[in-house]
């Protein structure tokens, strides 16, 4: 039961000064697998990891992680996680090394044993040239890798990662994606949708349709034309991006319809869709918060 | 990022130590932290070594002259100075505490299931050795310009213990301070209350020198009893009940602000 699944959480609720931050939160990922918490801001992802890794207590609801009770187990829990929040828990004072030996320390591991895995770490992040500095010299990229890097000193068997996207490039952001199995999608405190990445995908549409308008005129009336269809809007450039399954006759059907006298749009392109797209039409957002592919949280089950 | 899969070499950790022995281990990693990050804290270093030398220098040079003790004053004010000192290292104490409860690290620490005790514990140990780091050299300097203590063995030994105990509570006292502000600013005006303490007691003038309000409250406060002890032990003076008052003024302290931080502690982190 509790043993075939890394997290098990049922019915969580919380409420910080009687506002409602989950409402009832069922999660299950299995061992071995990525699950990303997707969700726009407020809805509750911060809430939900930090009662998972036994930060914080659930008001009503059972989680069990790596198949102990996050409240009534807490120790063991905290033996099997780690948690990487979303600012770099490090200090700036000591070096990459010193820093890693800490927390290999604090895991139980012997002297010995946390040099050896600090250095092991800062081989596989790319960080060994850096290790004697202090960090305080460090870049936030540099930064990044090893808050990532502390989080794997204690060979955790969940591992919560808290926006682990944060102040990567777009190719590392890429990269963390591609190693994402699910998907679950969080808004005002419920799971709106759960699934792999591409079954959402072509739940919500395989891809999408930009529609570049002429002018703001013809951006307003296509954005009231298609209402909730709009999965993304973008006012400043006159974009409006709709959900197609990308055939020649459904796009064709779009532009008539948008675009009767062919004269409001300018230009078109059609994408694959995107997380974006995907939380966007899930959670009914307006898409105009270019900054939401951000708003994950991973948890990944390691070292399996 | 096939490097987010762990590799297998470091030891499993899921055997559980018992409880004190996990927290010991803890404080003695946290105390080697907080030392480290002290010794490259270079401003706050300089500041916490040289400050209590240029007041004892202010003190006997500017103020001494004026002031009538019936000893040299520097042999008066050298264990006024150090108390003052203390005060100093523990407002750093403060600062630590409250910069690590408001970054990111203590939900690792947390997380990593490390006592509250022992990140406290950590910061305390570090600051009882910065202090005593600084008295060494505050009585170094005291020797150069004068200070002629009359003490034996025993009394130095007895002296360094009052004084061990001393900084110990004012440092638990401000780990305390440190959980209850809400930014390390905030937690660095604690140094004013440390540091104002002293003077309102017979650490840098006689007690019956100050008007007679204000006697009462100096001749019993924390610091004083603290201050004539050191001073006895030194100078070969009576002792009278300074010991004892001393000893249980710093004990209470010491009780008292490891059960606040204590609950503070599991209170901010609820």
């Amino acid at each position: 039961m509790g043993n075939e699944l890394a997290v098990e959480a049922i019915g969580l609720e919380k409420a910080y000064d009687r506002v409602r931050v989950l409402d009832g939160v069922d999660l299950e990922v299995a061992r071995g697998s990525v699950l990303a918490l997707l969700g726009p801001n407020g809805a509750g992802k911060t809430t939900t990891v930090r009662i998972l890794a036994t930060l914080g207590r659930p008001d009503a609801g059972q989680a069990r992680v790596a198949g102990f009770d996050v409240v009534t187990e807490r120790r063991q829990v905290r033996r099997r996680i780690s948690l990487t929040g979303q600012y770099a828990a490090l200090d700036e004072l000591q070096t990459g090394e010193e820093n890693l030996r800490m927390m290999g320390r604090l895991s139980g591991l012997s002297g010995a044993q946390a040099r050896r895995r600090a250095g092991e770490l800062l081989e596989q992040f790319d960080l060994a040239e850096a290790g004697r500095r202090t960090v305080a010299t460090w870049s936030g990229g540099m930064r990044r890798r090893l808050d990532l890097a502390a989080s794997l000193v204690g060979q955790p068997s969940v591992i919560f990662l808290d926006e682990p996207t944060t102040g990567l490039d777009l190719r590392s952001r890429q990269a963390v994606w591609q190693v994402v199995t699910g998907l679950t999608v969080l808004d005002s405190g419920r799971v709106v949708a759960d699934g792999t990445s591409e079954a959402l995908k072509r739940q919500v549409a395989g891809q999408r349709l930009d529609l570049v308008l002429a002018d703001p005129p013809a951006f307003e009336d296509a954005a009231h034309l298609l209402g909730g269809r709009a999965v993304q809007r973008d006012p400043k450039r006159l974009t409006i991006g709709v959900a197609t399954d990308g055939s020649a006759a459904h796009v064709r059907a779009l532009l008539d319809e948008v675009d009767p006298t062919r004269g409001a749009v300018e230009r078109f392109a059609v994408h694959s869709a995107t997380l974006d797209d995907v939380f966007l039409a899930l959670t009914g957002r307006p898409a105009d918060r270019p900054e939401t592919d951000e708003n994950e949280h991973e948890k990944e089950p390691a070292g399996v | 990022m096939s490097e987010l899969t762990a590799s297998p070499t470091a030891a499993p950790r899921l055997s559980l130590r018992p409880r004190p022995l996990a927290a010991l281990a803890g404080a003695v990693t946290m105390s080697g932290r907080s030392l480290r990050m002290a010794r490259r804290n270079v401003d706050v270093l300089l500041t916490s070594l040289l400050l209590p030398v240029l007041i004892m220098l202010l003190f006997v040079y500017l103020f001494g002259g004026a002031i009538e003790t019936g000893t040299r004053y520097v042999t008066y004010v050298v264990p006024g100075v150090v108390l003052l000192s203390a005060g100093f290292g523990a407002a750093t104490t403060a600062v630590s505490v409250t910069t690590d409860m408001t970054g990111g690290i203590i939900d690792r620490f947390r997380s990593l299931d490390v006592a509250g005790a022992s990140v406290l514990a950590g910061h305390v140990a570090a600051s009882v050795v910065r202090n005593l780091a600084s008295t060494v050299l505050v009585f170094g300097v005291a020797f150069l310009i004068g200070f002629r203590p009359s003490a034996g063995p025993l009394d130095w030994l007895a002296a360094a213990g009052i004084l061990v105990l001393f900084i110990l509570a004012i440092s638990w006292l401000s780990a305390a301070f440190g959980l209850l502000a809400r930014s390390p600013e905030a937690a660095g005006g604690f140094s004013f209350l440390v540091m104002f303490l002293p003077y309102p007691s017979s650490a840098f003038v006689p007690i019956d020198t100050m008007p007679s309000w204000l006697q009462g409250f100096a001749a019993n406060q924390p610091v004083t009893p603290v201050i004539e002890t050191l001073r006895g032990l030194l100078l070969g003076l009576p002792l009278g009940s300074s010991p004892a008052k001393a000893v249980a003024w710093c004990l209470a302290i010491l009780v008292a602000s490891v059960a606040v931080s204590g609950a503070l502690f599991r209170r901010r982190t609820a």
